[in-house]
């Protein structure tokens, strides 16, 4: 037995747990250990899951690294990897020594900020390592704890509304999911994830309180994970916690929702919506389609007024969830590849933007756009970075945003050619909000006083860039790494949908 | 009555026999040394009862010609209900030192209401059942006025003894109409009789009637209108006495008398336990939204508990029997963590009851704000807490027998309590604070509290080894 996979999602915990039993007292030492402690931890689990690449082989559709315990109530503990799950593994390891580098400006309470994001690491980690449903459902829940506790300790002026409008909407998105967890459990009589993907749930229509319901059983069931996923995605109109969440959360907090906790969302729809509920899926491709369109267009639309700028970047994540979502039901090997990239692209570029309002958030205390403009003139190297992380959102060719969203696209138009040209004007929107974003914060003259002094990038910072850079430009001029990995578990889901589909 | 009998009772004798010795010896020693050791004495006695019961090798063997039975289903009852009151009493003592209300009484009462409850949970007989409960009820009307300079003391303990002796009124009217229609006070009897001589409505009156006692002592919705203002008028480690076992004992006679007596007519009181269960869920839930007196909320949660605890008890089936038995005691566990720590929220030497003076709590003392949150999210349900896997079993064995709509409902009430739990966490880490509390937490408190707060997580891992003989005792039921 290989004990690899437990090692990489129990690390990060194991930490955490060192650092709240042996590390004491309130002193500039104690925090400053934290924060070297959080960072050694984050960055052994990434070398751990260095690892996971070397022993995963990506020639094999199948999970590998499998683990298996006897758990509670008759439950199993049980994790492995395919090619879906691998990328974004890495992009939580990648990204959680960067957000811990990010947090080194925060001052109160560090040992609690440290602990509560190791925490949350192992349960992110955890969620794309599970193979049982009751086990997916822990990890996916837990990480509400954590993430309550970031926005409201660490949060900005309104943090109360954003923790709690955060924690009881994907409470109650997810309480759905697990009574259909629960029933698919009765019914399959077993949690155990691949089984259930081959499991072929009733879709005969059924009569459910004076309604006749097309598919069945099925259709209930997928529009509870539906729900779940959707919320936390999220897609429109499920979406309105987000910018809450976004613009009161901590920079890291920022950082770790839009790099991973919402990948959760998309994970989910490729684990259990599509290879369960086949037929509903193709039943729900419209619906899915025209809420991601709506997302894309309206978000984007909502994004080019907003005068926060993290509001900005919150909205312009749903639009490009958007590109996820559509990529996904198209439900072909291009659409889903593309969705998979996606998700990995805007792992990276989303943390950069949040990142990057946070470096002017630190040293001026504010998020209003109007307060900024001339950037550039005291802070070139800034901008530079603003500028380039911006147009990869929008998705210029070379960047990793370009792919993703291409494969997305093209994938949908293989299904709903009208769909896919509504989706493509999305990009135009995105560029003018990305434009004049650009432009408001960084040209023009300097109107705010403060700005005048106002200190470029230090060496820490440049520190916590140049990864995301590198990786952002790798990705979009050299991509097939990343499709190696993920092309033979998407091919044999895209098969098994197929042939689902032929029956 | 052959010496088999009186072996099988074994346990509750050295009870008896015990309080009843003490009561007389410390009447004659009035002194705080005698207090204390009466205090500790009962301590120990309690666990070495819970141990007999443990090791008793007369299981399964109906006593008295099937008045007590100790089959496996008591016996687990019996050890929980006997291990939380001696949890409590390792609480109560430091209060009641501190408030200078040690009285020797104190332990005996609680002693005489333990041994209400082990007689309750193992009554073979309606008399029998009866007469548990009125030990069990009469001592606690007594610790409820303990503090008696006190109008709100007296004012609790005054209102559960009007309610309460109504509600054992109703019991055994209850009772009398069952014993006119079948002519049997025995559960095997009635069992029978039901079989062969179908539903009366004598039966059928004389249930409803058994039904609303039972849900008065659970304080289901909507027999609940006394809990908030017992537990509010109560001296603090009362009320988590009465948050405690005694609602252990409830849901035992419960599952007793509806399996043991009415295992038989299912669909006859299944409806009546859902509303009991769906009304309590919600009420339990929205209610405890308003409240700002932390003793008034966890009384609301309580109420709340105890529906999703029925729904178990509604899905008759082996696997809702042993789910009720494994949430009950997560249930107990978390109660004695959050009232252990109730019990130390104090400022300058007064005690405060204020959900609002824990504003910021977690600069006063991390590590107990840290625990307390667990404790807290853990009542709400949310994993990976055990919490999050008592409700998990309720819900698993609803949707197995059919009864998809109330474990949906009960979820929706478990999002809107999830918000009166999580205010407190929002409190003690991000609220206004005004002025904070003071005061620190006994050892042994803080063993208690911190062990509650652990077991939450360790319950993730191996949930106690519980499952197991919940099984058993679920099995034990109902054959």
């Amino acid at each position: 037995m290989n004990y690899l996979l437990s090692l990489v999602i129990f690390s990060p915990i194991f930490g955490a747990i060192i650092m709240s039993i042996f590390l004491r007292g309130e002193s500039e030492e104690a925090d400053r250990n934290a924060k070297l402690l959080a960072l050694v931890t984050t960055i052994a689990t990434l070398v751990f899951s260095f690892f996971i690449i070397a022993q995963f082989d990506p020639s094999i559709s199948d999970f590998q690294l499998v683990e298996e315990y006897e758990w509670i109530l008759g439950l199993k503990f049980k994790v492995g990897v395919d090619g879906i799950s691998v990328p974004l593994v890495l992009l939580t390891t990648g990204i959680m020594p960067l957000v811990v580098l990010s947090s080194w400006s925060i001052k109160t309470k560090v040992k609690q900020y440290m602990v509560c994001f190791l925490f949350l690491e192992t349960l992110m980690i955890g969620v794309f390592c599970s193979l049982d449903l009751v086990l997916f459902y822990l990890f996916f829940e837990s990480g509400l704890i954590p993430m309550f506790l970031i926005i409201g300790i660490w949060g900005g002026s309104n943090r109360v509304y954003a923790a709690f409008k955060f924690f009881l909407y994907t409470l109650l998105g997810s309480i759905l999911m697990l009574f259909a967890m629960l029933y698919m459990w009765f019914v399959a009589g077993t949690t155990d994830l691949p089984t259930l993907m081959s499991f072929e749930f009733d879709y005969s229509p059924m009569n459910l309180l004076g309604f006749e319901i097309t598919g069945g059983i099925q259709t209930l069931l997928w529009w509870a994970f539906f729900a779940s996923f959707a919320v936390k995605l999220p897609m429109w109109p499920f979406h309105t916690w987000l910018p809450d969440a976004h613009v009161q959360a901590p920079t890291g907090g920022s950082v770790v929702l839009a790099a991973v906790l919402l990948k959760m969302g998309g994970y989910g729809f490729i684990r259990f919506n599509l290879p369960m509920f086949t037929e509903a899926s193709f039943l729900f491709q419209n619906v899915v389609f025209i809420l991601s369109i709506v997302a894309i267009i309206y978000t984007s639309l909502v994004a080019l007024m907003q005068t926060d700028v993290k509001k900005l970047i919150a909205y312009s994540s749903v639009a490009h969830m958007g590109f996820v979502t559509l990529g996904i039901f198209s439900m072909n090997q291009q659409g889903i590849d593309g969705a998979i990239f996606q998700m990995l692209s805007h792992g990276f570029i989303s943390a950069a933007l949040f990142l990057l309002v946070g470096v002017v958030y630190d040293r001026m205390g504010t998020r209003e756009i109007n307060s900024y403009g001339g950037l550039a003139v005291n802070m070139p190297r800034y901008a530079l970075f603003f500028v380039f992380f911006t147009m990869a959102n929008v998705g210029l060719p070379g960047t990793s945003g370009f792919v993703g969203e291409f494969l997305a696209l093209a994938g949908a138009f293989q299904v709903n050619i009208f769909i896919t040209v509504l989706a493509t004007s999305g990009i135009v929107l995105s560029a003018s909000y990305a434009l004049w974003l650009s432009r408001r914060m960084l040209f023009g003259e300097i109107t705010n006083q403060r700005l005048t002094d106002i200190t470029d990038l230090n060496s820490r910072e440049k520190l916590v860039f140049a990864p995301l850079i590198i990786a952002t430009l790798l990705l979009g001029i050299i991509p097939m790494p990343i499709f190696e990995i993920i092309s033979y578990s998407s091919e044999s889901l895209v098969l098994d949908l197929l042939a689902e589909k032929n029956q | 009555m052959t010496h088999l009998d009186v072996l099988t009772i074994g346990p509750e004798l050295l009870l008896v026999i015990f309080c009843l010795i003490s009561l007389l010896v410390a009447s004659f020693y009035d002194s705080i040394n005698a207090s204390n050791l009466v205090f500790f004495s009962t301590i120990g006695l309690l666990i070495l009862v819970a141990f007999l019961i443990y090791i008793s090798p007369y299981k399964m063997m109906p006593a008295f010609g099937g008045a007590f039975v100790r089959d496996s289903f008591a016996q687990y009852f019996q050890i929980t209900i006997l291990l939380s009151v001696a949890a409590l009493l390792i609480l109560s003592k430091e209060y009641l030192v501190k408030y200078q209300l040690l009285k020797f009484e104190y332990p005996i009462l609680v002693a005489f209401s333990t041994l209400g409850m082990l007689i309750v949970v193992s009554s073979g007989n309606l008399l029998v059942l009866y007469l548990g409960i009125e030990i069990q009820s009469l001592s606690l009307y007594v610790i409820a006025t303990f503090r008696r300079n006190n109008l709100k003391s007296t004012e609790a303990g005054l209102k559960y003894f009007v309610l309460g002796s109504l509600s054992s009124g109703l019991m055994l009217f209850g009772s009398s109409l069952i014993y006119g229609s079948t002519g049997s006070i025995e559960f095997k009897e009635i069992y029978a009789a039901i079989n062969s001589g179908g539903f009366l409505l004598g039966i059928m009156a004389g249930l409803v009637f058994l039904i609303s006692g039972m849900a008065f002592k659970a304080s289901a919705v909507p027999f609940h209108m006394w809990t908030p203002d017992v537990y509010e008028g109560s001296p603090t480690p009362v009320t988590g006495f009465f948050a405690t076992a005694p609602k252990l004992a409830a849901m035992a006679i419960l599952l007793r008398v509806l399996f043991d007596c009415f295992g038989s007519a299912v669909e006859s009181w299944q409806q009546v336990i859902i509303i009991l269960s769906f009304c309590s869920m919600f009420l339990g839930s929205i209610a405890a939204i308003g409240q700002k007196n932390i003793k008034r909320l966890m009384a609301f949660s309580s109420i709340g508990h105890v529906g999703f605890a029925l729904i178990g008890v509604a899905c008759a089936t082996e696997e809702g029997i042993a789910a009720v038995l494994i949430y009950m005691v997560i249930y107990v566990i978390m109660n004695v963590g959050v009232f252990a720590f109730i019990l130390n929220m104090e400022r300058e030497g007064v005690a405060v009851t204020n959900i609002e003076s824990l504003a910021m709590y977690s600069d006063v003392s991390p590590g107990q704000a840290f625990f307390l949150a667990i404790l807290l999210f853990s009542l709400a349900g949310i994993p990976p807490l055990a919490g999050f896997f008592a409700k998990f079993y309720i819900f698993s064995a609803a949707i197995d027998s059919g009864l998809i709509w109330l474990a949906i409902s009960g979820g929706i009430a478990s999002v809107v309590a999830a918000f009166y739990y999580l205010r407190i966490v929002y409190l003690m880490y991000f609220g206004e604070s005004k002025e904070l509390l003071t005061g620190s937490m006994p050892v042994t408190h803080w063993i208690l509290f911190v062990g509650a707060a652990l077991l939450m997580l360790v319950g993730t891992v191996n949930l106690y080894g519980l499952d197991g003989p919940a099984k058993v005792a679920a099995f034990s039921l109902l054959n």
